[in-house]
């Protein structure tokens, strides 16, 4: 029964909500350590004239808005036209500004998949990421194992995201150690041709460019 | 053993200005061994392993010294090395032939014939 609590108390937020779903509890544990330290040194910035809050907040609807489908949009590019795929692989920050999108310091190196490589990225050191084309990265990203897994046994990492690369191709494995950061261009599948841009940077998923998964036909 | 991995540089020129590089693309280089103190941007793993430098990324402020809110400069030419994984991990390596890439900055570079 999904409604079945007491509707005489206004303020009872356990069990399920008026629409049949469970309420999330509040978060009423209190701030750790570094929580505090974030608000403590934000606060004292404003405070001080050296930022604002409109200023911060600003700064988080701009990483808000970026998303892997910039990064889809630069692969659908890349697969139509030649000439900028060249371009692409040579300096990946300058061909990205090409279609519009700021780099903002963003230093991309673009690696290509073929019939023969098979690239994945990743950081081993911390969770370096091209975040200004392809937005916030996943959580796994970050997490301890697939850091210290995928340069030691990148073949059993793809597999378990369900992808099994054929023994006759190498893996390269890209550790993003230093300054530069990195977009996987993967192999455009066969049974798309003549599609538009937009109907090719729909198959072209975040996981594509990280490269743990290849673009599948819908 | 040492194991090098194929290699063919990518054919154009670094995107980020550099004053020169002491290592070319294709040559055979060797990670310094060891430890140092402070904030080291080339993983443990790779220290000691021998690869092949596949590209010349430009010149970068150093971050052994960004970290303590000095300028970083001289900055330091950053290649991409690339190693097989037989010379990272040895017999347990998931595929010999397989390779990874790093960025590693100049001065944690050796050529590999180096005593």
């Amino acid at each position: 029964m999904p409604h079945d609590h007491d509707h005489d108390d206004p303020f009872h937020h356990e069990g399920m909500s008026s629409s049949g779903h469970p309420y999330r509890p509040d978060n009423d544990q209190p701030l750790t350590y570094w929580q505090q330290m974030e608000i403590a040194v934000r606060e004292l910035l404003v405070e001080k004239g050296i930022t604002t809050a409109a200023e911060i907040n600003a700064q988080i609807v701009l990483m808000d808005a970026r998303s892997p489908a910039q990064g889809a949009a630069v692969v659908a590019r890349a697969w139509d036209d030649p000439a900028f795929k060249a371009r692409l692989l040579a300096d990946g920050s300058a061909a990205m500004a090409e279609l519009g999108i700021d780099p903002d310091g963003l230093k991309l190196v673009v690696v290509e998949n073929t019939a023969g490589v098979h690239n994945v990225v990743v950081c081993t050191l911390c969770s370096c990421y091209p975040r200004n084309l392809l937005g916030l990265p996943p959580d796994w990203y970050k997490s301890r194992a697939y850091r210290s897994r995928t340069v030691k046994e990148p073949r059993a990492v793809l597999r378990e995201f369900g992808l099994e690369v054929p023994e006759d191709v190498r893996v390269q494995v890209h550790d993003s150690t230093a300054d530069m950061r990195y977009l996987v261009l993967p192999r455009r599948p066969e049974g798309t041709e003549g599609w538009d841009a937009e109907a090719l940077a729909g198959i072209v998923t975040r996981d594509c460019m990280i490269g743990v998964a290849i673009p599948q036909l819908p | 053993m040492t194991v090098l991995p194929e290699l063919t540089p990518p054919p154009f020129d670094p995107p980020y200005p550099t004053r020169g590089a002491r290592f070319a693309p294709g040559e055979a280089v060797r990670v310094k061994p060891g430890a140092a103190p402070g904030h080291i941007r080339t993983p443990w793993y790779l220290r000691g392993r021998t690869g092949r430098v596949e590209r010349i990324c430009g010149d970068f402020a150093n971050p052994e010294e960004l970290a303590y809110h000095r300028d970083g400069r001289p900055e330091r030419a950053v290649y991409r090395v690339r190693f097989t994984m037989e010379e990272v991990w040895g017999e347990a390596a998931e595929r010999a032939g397989d390779t990874v890439d790093a960025e590693i900055f100049e001065h944690w570079l050796e050529a590999a014939d180096a005593p």
